[in-house]
């Protein structure tokens, strides 16, 4: 066992648990946040992506000795007390999520894409989100969802600037 | 101009949509019981042969786990689809390398593995089956080693499922005009087609929890499952014969489903069954959710398929007549084999006039884990051998594909295969041309033809015209007599009780869309009650492109007969506000305790079907389409890749432009994939690829755009006018894009998958590699297909 310190959705947090534990399985089964999927287990799908000191990574790749003293951030602190982020906005309006399962990784995947790239080009979304499996939607409406939500983040900012 | 109102027709807020985006929906691992313990399967690990002994390690403490093996099963040993000869745990036999054996329940999930090693079974092998053609050879030689499944009572025999044979008319009549066609025919073309297995590789892998309860003398009372599926009363009809309990005594509860395609249809019998057993014997709730691994290994897959065409065509290419031979390879056990390759035997002629057709189809055992349902049910096969077997054709008579299908289109009025006179419009000439003007078809045949000739890179187009039968075939929706209600609650709110679920199609949105359209509520006020059977009355199964225009039609019936009762007895305006109709909704509660609208099926009076001579009227309606595909096939590397799709369909009335965008473009992405991507590699009956990392399927930088066009005509049996959407998208792309790759190498590719490894191979195989990649291969010599005596006579 090996004691974590790790901020996690601007909560510090301190745990005990399994040096080799699966960063999944943390969020999980330790701090009931459900909301980080499994999907292969072995990297390939996304599900389980959160975003570590603002990385994209799968958190069924990280131990948990690895994130001691780390920020992460999870599906659960995407939204802001029951607010939908705008990102999360354009997913349910363009139809970006079907059944659901790959929502919460492909939602912090684009996130992490458009703190990379405020204006993607189209290569840059299908790229960015090659990491993301989604099985439904052929992902054309995801693409959609994220150029709607570059569009209303970029508003934002300038609003924000201008202010 | 239709007559369109703003809630069916509009794109509404998906309703399960925003606990989705937020991480909140709760699927079956993000739920838990109280003392809930963990369940494991132990599989063979031979694909045939007898169970001898069975030991366990004396390195593990057995007695901290349940251990439950087929004779603790209190009702039957079966897992019922069709037949029962699919058993819920081996006992003695051993059909397929993945077949459960045991189950093993413990509090910690982490000791399941250790304990799994821990046991060994030792086997007296038997030789395995594992190809369509093995199967066949089995019963020509009457080899009694290699008849792996006996025959049934229901109509199967050794090692073949299920047969049909399916005439265009009356059988001697057929078989005469078919003799004559190929006697006076200015060519005969034949061809064969194969497709491989495909994984749906849905990213939540199965999954449930299982309850038992026992009664004050220790008995079991019922049993209750959670989790991930399609159909919960395929799952209660399962349960109430390995329990030998009452259907009220066997409770299913579908949870938030993160996807299915056919996979979540008969597989959760089997899981839940499992967990159920365990729940059983340890008196705890158990939970089995599988791995990746043992998902693709152990459960359904689309069937493998091997299409065989003969075809008489008149040199002014008339289709004269024709034979087709449809082989499915069903894997260890019937499940649904018998019902998929009913929807490849109608669907296989496609939407032409055949003057004469024979179509005989059989579904055959191999020593494989059963396959199953998977979105297009057996059509994505067979249709896939017909539409490479027109361009086929149309290259032998020296017409464009286009022309080919103009001259044989079916049209309103004129009868399929099965005799069913199409009486609702159907235009495909015009959606044949739609289809190519919005894939710019003709501009890029004549460019890439002239570009292919200085380039590596050869581009081509191809298409596809075909169509799907929405709901049940034949008799089925009168089988499933299925039923709904709509009731008001406390809150004054319509709930919509059915056993219809949602995993990710659109169910609850378009069935909240036709309540509220109907009863002229806002969407917002509609509400869906989660699938659980001891709610919720057995509106059939999720399947078969039913949903939208079976169950949406019945929603519709008993929204307006909900109106008529409170116009009766509560004097409800003919024009109402929604407080109007909440107080008089109210008002009748009050009087009578509840109230609910129940509406079961009535097949239309004029559909009838005749499951002996296989004619009738086979679906109450058809989606009809033209996919376009743009290829680029590197010369250098092999690799073939789609560049743009584009999908016209006409659906009947779109009920939801959002979802049904995001329905075709689903489909064709799978489709994409069927073609090029998915290949399942096998080794004595096991699937060796089972990860997500070795069988690919497409990312979002591997996939084209895809252009989705509706043609919207409206429909008289759905809800609306809506038709059936769900299964179409995933008929046509696979022969769309394998036309369009003959159309850039001038080279006929009639398997899929079709990948990089394929195409060098077939470059490299011809006997000057110089040759490779030019115009100078000749697509009638091609390995898989022969044209018989092509000579034209005029």
């Amino acid at each position: 066992m090996s004691q974590i310190n790790l901020t996690i959705n601007g909560n510090r947090q301190t745990l005990d648990v399994p040096s080799m534990k699966r960063l999944l399985d943390v969020l999980r089964e330790d701090l009931h946040l459900t909301g980080t999927k499994e999907g292969c287990g072995e990297g390939e799908c996304g599900a389980c992506a959160v975003l570590l000191d603002g990385e994209l990574v799968n958190s069924c790749l990280v131990p948990a000795l690895q994130v001691n003293g780390s920020r992460l951030c999870t599906i659960e602190g995407v939204s802001t007390e029951g607010r939908l982020h705008p990102i999360q906005q354009c997913f349910l309006e363009r139809g970006g999520a079907q059944c659901g399962i790959c929502t919460p990784g492909m939602i912090l995947a684009t996130h992490h894409l458009l703190d990379k790239y405020p204006n993607p080009t189209m290569e840059q979304i299908q790229e960015g989100l090659a990491g993301n499996l989604c099985r439904c939607t052929g992902y054309m409406r995801i693409f959609e969802s994220v150029q709607q939500a570059a569009q209303q983040l970029v508003v934002i900012r300038n609003f924000d600037l201008s202010s | 101009m239709s007559e369109r109102t703003p809630i069916l027709g509009g794109s509404p807020l998906r309703k399960e949509g925003r606990a989705k985006v937020l991480g909140a929906a709760k699927y079956i691992d993000d739920l838990s019981l109280p003392g809930m313990w963990y369940g494991a399967t132990v599989r063979a690990s031979i694909a045939r042969g007898t169970i001898r002994s069975i030991t366990f390690s004396p390195d593990i403490d057995w007695s901290e786990y349940t251990i439950v093996r087929a004779s603790d099963i209190p009702g039957e040993n079966t897992i019922v689809h069709l037949t029962k000869d699919h058993p819920c745990l081996a006992e003695h036999a051993i059909n397929h390398p993945e077949e459960p054996i045991l189950l093993l329940a413990h509090p910690e999930k982490s000791a399941l593995l250790a304990a799994l090693k821990n046991i060994h079974i030792d086997y007296d092998e038997l030789p395995g089956v594992f190809t369509i053609e093995e199967s066949e050879t089995a019963v020509e030689n009457n080899d009694a080693d290699r008849i792996i499944w006996p025959g049934s009572d229901q109509g199967g025999t050794a090692n073949c499922f299920k047969k049909y044979l399916m005439y265009s008319g009356d059988a001697k009549e057929t078989e005469d005009g078919l003799a004559a066609a190929f006697e006076t025919a200015d060519f005969v073309v034949e061809g064969e087609y194969h497709t491989g297995a495909q994984e749906q590789l849905y990213i939540e892998n199965n999954g449930v929890i299982a309850e038992c309860f026992r009664d004050a003398t220790g008995a079991i009372e019922s049993v209750c499952v959670r989790g991930s599926m399609q159909c919960p009363y395929y799952l209660v009809h399962a349960l109430t014969l390995v329990f030998n309990l009452p259907q009220d005594k066997c409770r299913v509860i579908q949870v938030e489903t993160g996807g299915a395609f056919g996979g979540k249809e008969d597989f959760p019998s089997v899981i839940g069954s499992h967990a159920a057993l365990l729940a059983m014997k340890s008196g705890h709730p158990v939970k089995i959710t599988y791995d990746r691994a043992e998902d693709m290994a152990a459960t359904t897959k689309r069937h493998p398929s091997r299409t065989r065409h003969r075809t008489a065509v008149s040199k002014d290419g008339k289709l004269l007549g024709g034979t087709i031979e449809v082989t499915i390879d069903g894997g260890a056990y019937a499940t649904l084999s018998p019902v998929v390759l009913s929807r490849a035997t109608i669907h296989a002629p496609g939407p032409y006039k055949w003057p004469h057709i024979r179509v005989r189809a059989k579904a055959m055992a191999t020593n494989i884990p059963p396959h199953g349902a998977f979105r297009g049910f057996g059509a994505p096969q067979s249709l896939f051998g017909l539409e490479r077997h027109m361009d086929k054709i149309a290259k032998t008579i020296g017409l464009t594909p286009e022309e080919l299908r103009r001259r044989n289109f079916l049209a309103t009025g004129d009868c399929t295969a099965t005799g069913q006179p199409l009486v609702e419009p159907v235009d495909m000439q015009h959606l044949l041309t739609r289809a190519l003007n919005e894939a710019g078809y003709h501009e890029k045949i004549a460019r890439y033809a002239e570009e292919n000739k200085h380039s590596s890179i050869k581009r081509g187009v191809g298409f596809a015209a075909f169509m799907h039968g929405t709901g049940f075939t034949g008799s089925g929706e009168r089988r499933l007599n299925s039923l709904v209600h709509v009731d008001v609650m406390e809150d004054g709110r319509p709930h919509i009780l059915v056993s219809s679920t949602e995993f990710g199609q659109g169910t609850n949105t378009i069935l909240s869309q036709v309540a509220a359209q109907t009863l002229r509520l806002p969407y917002e006020d509609i509400v869906v009650a989660q699938p659980d059977t001891s709610v919720v009355p057995d509106s059939g199964p999720t399947v078969a492109s039913r949903t939208a225009m079976i169950v949406g039609k019945l929603i519709e019936r008993a929204s307006l007969q909900m109106l008529t009762l409170l116009r009766d007895e509560q004097k409800l305006p003919e024009d109402f506000t929604p407080e109007e109709f909440k107080t008089a909704a109210l008002a009748y509660r009050a009087q009578h305790g509840s109230l609910r609208s129940s509406v079961r099926y009535e097949p239309p009076a004029k559909i009838y079907w005749d499951d002996d001579l296989y004619r009738g009227d086979a679906y109450p309606g058809y989606a009809w389409a033209v996919y376009v595909a743009e290829v680029a096939v590197d010369m250098n590397t092999y690799m073939a890749t789609c560049t743009r799709f584009d999908a016209l369909q006409e659906v009947g009335m779109v009920m939801h432009p959002v979802l049904a965008k995001g329905q075709i473009e689903g489909g064709v992405a799978q489709g994409i994939g069927y073609a090029l991507y998915e290949k399942c590699m096998w080794k004595d009956g096991r699937m060796m690829n089972n990860q997500m990392t070795n069988y690919i399927m497409p990312t979002s930088a591997d996939l084209p755009p895809i252009h989705v066009h509706f043609e919207e005509v409206p429909c008289i049996h759905g809800p609306g006018g809506a038709k059936g959407i769900g299964e179409l998208p995933m008929d046509g792309p696979a022969p769309a894009i394998l036309n369009a790759i003959e159309n850039a190498t001038g080279v006929a590719f009639n398997t899929i998958p079709l990948l990089p490894e394929d195409i060098f191979e077939r470059f490299t195989s011809f006997t000057d590699p110089a040759l490779g990649g030019t115009e100078d291969l000749d697509p009638s010599v091609d390995r898989d297909t022969r044209v018989e005596a092509p000579e034209v006579t005029a």
